[in-house]
């Protein structure tokens, strides 16, 4: 129990990452905490990567957590932006009335 | 080591039950400062695990950047309070338990991964990479990010560049009855549309506005 070790940050993520899909499906309020959601997704990922990289003693995972960052911060940029455009013309982000593709 | 045990056990469930907040709670505004609560305790873990650079630059990134930007979105779109009640409504319940079973499924899975998960054993020794004790973790870092994975790199910069071309594509519009400078208007200009030389008859005067 005192011993930390890989397991411990790997259920972490785990945790996290199932946070994260429940609150993709459950999300019935605005797109906007689908896209935190996401967010914590890769959250979760970054946290796997960095523990694995330091629990292996090597340093390619954080490498790859930057990238990850990058494409984090990338993909929140363009989804705002797309949120934005859609409240422009519909008016509109709940999740229910965005129904335009009849999904 | 009991240190370390505690300070995980306190940042991971500051972390867990933050996360569980920013997807549960009725304002999205709190949603945005549950995920801030979230980074900030997830990058104390990094520092605390060793990985120094990648916990300062999540604070930088996520915190004071993406955060921010959601922060604004959220204020600029007037959607913070959302008078309808959150998971449950009638039109859509029915997806709502699948949904949770999905998670859970997913959730298990992870944990057996997990749990049954073991080294392969060359992977125990990467000849590369390894994580020197002498330079730091940034020092470290740079010297591979810069020499092994330069292309990545570079790509990653025209991923951002490309992010923000489309950002400003997206929310670029032209308005309507806005007055503006038209500098090649102004440049292109000419004596003989700007000035206009009359012959004024004596006694008489002229006869402008015409």
């Amino acid at each position: 129990m005192t011993e930390i070790g890989l397991g411990h940050y790997l259920t972490l993520g785990a945790v996290i990452f199932s946070i994260g899909v429940i609150g993709i499906f459950l999300n019935r309020k605005n797109i906007i905490v689908i896209l935190m959601s996401i967010e914590l997704i890769l959250l979760a990922v970054n946290i796997n990567l960095v523990s694995f990289s330091i629990y292996l003693d090597d340093l390619t995972g954080q490498v790859f957590t930057l990238f990850i960052l990058t494409v984090a911060a990338a993909e929140a940029a363009i989804g705002l932006a797309i949120i934005v455009v859609y409240y422009r013309n519909a008016g509109t982000i709940r999740v229910e009335e965005i129904d335009k593709l009849k999904g | 080591m009991i240190a370390h045990a505690i300070f995980f056990y306190v940042f991971s469930i500051i972390a867990v039950i933050s996360a569980i907040m920013v997807t549960v709670s009725k304002n999205t505004v709190h949603s945005v400062f549950f995920l801030i609560l979230d980074f900030i305790s997830i990058s104390c873990l990094f520092i605390m695990i060793g990985a120094e650079f990648l916990g300062m630059i999540m604070l930088i990134v996520y915190v004071g950047a993406v955060a921010v930007l959601f922060l604004f979105v959220v204020m600029m779109l007037n959607v913070a309070q959302q008078k309808n009640q959150w998971f449950y409504s009638e039109a859509t319940s029915s997806h709502i338990p699948i949904g949770l079973i999905i998670s859970a499924i997913i959730f298990l899975e992870l944990i057996i991964v997990v749990g049954g998960w073991k080294y392969k054993p060359e992977l125990l020794n990467p000849n590369t990479t390894k994580i020197s004790n002498e330079i730091s973790n940034t020092h470290s870092l740079g010297q591979i990010l810069y020499t092994d994975y330069i292309h990545v790199f570079q790509i990653s910069g025209m991923i951002l560049l490309i992010a923000m071309i489309g950002a400003i594509v997206l929310t670029f519009r032209q308005r309507e009855g806005v007055k503006t400078q038209s500098y090649l208007k102004q440049i292109s200009r000419e004596r003989s549309e700007g000035v206009n030389v009359l012959e004024v008859p004596s006694n008489k005067g002229v006869k402008i506005d015409d």
